[in-house]
């Protein structure tokens, strides 16, 4: 599979998603007014990748803002990894926060509550 | 007619306003807003917690307007803009104060006005569960939103939502989100 690499903007993460590595990065801010079209593509290419995934996938999410309509996709990107976790393959989420920001370790929270794939909440320290 | 939008803006506690916007909400407003109002916090050594809150909320509150404002009615003065709104931004003594407007159909207020109701009767982790439901049961709606942007914002600031409808004519009010971003949370 060909890798997913992004370049990030002002309002679009950097994303580079290595099938060969296991290895998925979403990293920088992600609040785009219309998020849907940029997380389509990678949630597609999620579900090519959960055909054959290798036996350990290590996703790490560094965002320093996200807008409430990235989180719905943010969603279902950890949906498909859900999927991959649930067909008995290895899959770890590494949610970064800085260290003063409990609004970003509260919404690694929500999403640990929500989908069943071991989280690790990873302090940042300046 | 005596509306005037400026009225209630004028009406309120007295601050530093560093950003004031009337006219479209666009991709490109919205990205002046948040560098001009980021950069002012920088200037002025602003703590980094606070600094991303309102950061938070301003992205929320601009793209509430943009995905959800109804069209000015026929005899406004501003015809050209295709989603019009307000937006000041005022430093206050502990935090910031962020006031959107945008018209109405006062046939919509209702809906708007319960659902900004509901989120003020909840308690804090109220609002973190609903913000949780929302997140995991509804979907993307049409014009764009997800239907957090309030929730979020309430969650976010630990603050209750300050609002006002005007009436603007029959068919119409101006609907103001008054909106207190501060230093000490409640929780």
């Amino acid at each position: 599979m060909e890798p997913i690499i992004i370049e990030g903007t002002s309002k679009t993460p950097t994303v580079k998603f290595d099938a060969n590595e296991g290895v998925f990065e979403i990293k920088g801010r992600s609040i785009p007014e219309n998020s849907v079209e940029f997380y389509k593509p990678l949630v597609d290419w999620l579900d090519g990748y959960k055909e054959s995934p290798l036996t350990k996938t290590v996703v790490n999410i560094r965002l320093e803002y996200f807008n409430t309509s990235s989180s719905k996709c943010i969603l279902d990107v950890f949906k498909k990894l859900e999927a991959i976790h649930k067909a008995k393959n290895e899959v770890e989420v590494n949610w970064y926060y800085e260290e003063d920001d409990e609004d970003m370790l509260e919404a690694g929270e929500d999403y640990e509550s929500i989908i069943r794939v071991p989280f690790k909440m990873v302090e940042i320290v300046e | 007619m005596g509306f005037k939008i400026e009225n209630y803006l004028n009406d309120q506690a007295k601050g530093d306003i560093i950003l004031f916007y009337k006219g479209n909400i666009d991709s490109d407003v919205i990205n002046q807003v948040l560098d001009t109002v980021e950069d002012k916090m920088v200037e002025v050594n602003e703590q980094s917690k606070l600094r991303k809150k309102v950061y938070n909320v301003l992205v929320e509150s601009l793209q509430n307007l943009y995905h959800h404002v109804d069209k000015v009615p026929d005899d406004y003065e501003d015809q050209e803009s295709e989603r019009f709104g307000i937006l000041q931004v005022k430093k206050i003594e502990k935090g910031y104060k962020i006031v959107t407007g945008n018209f109405v159909r006062n046939e919509n207020i209702e809906k708007l006005e319960e659902r900004i109701k509901r989120i003020n009767r909840s308690s804090h982790e109220e609002i973190k569960e609903l913000y949780k439901f929302i997140l995991n049961h509804q979907k993307i709606s049409q014009k764009g939103g997800g239907g957090l942007g309030l929730v979020d914002i309430a969650r976010k600031t630990g603050n209750k939502l300050d609002y006002a409808f005007k009436e603007y004519n029959d068919h119409h009010s101006f609907f103001y989100l008054n909106i207190l971003v501060n230093e000490e949370e409640q929780k």
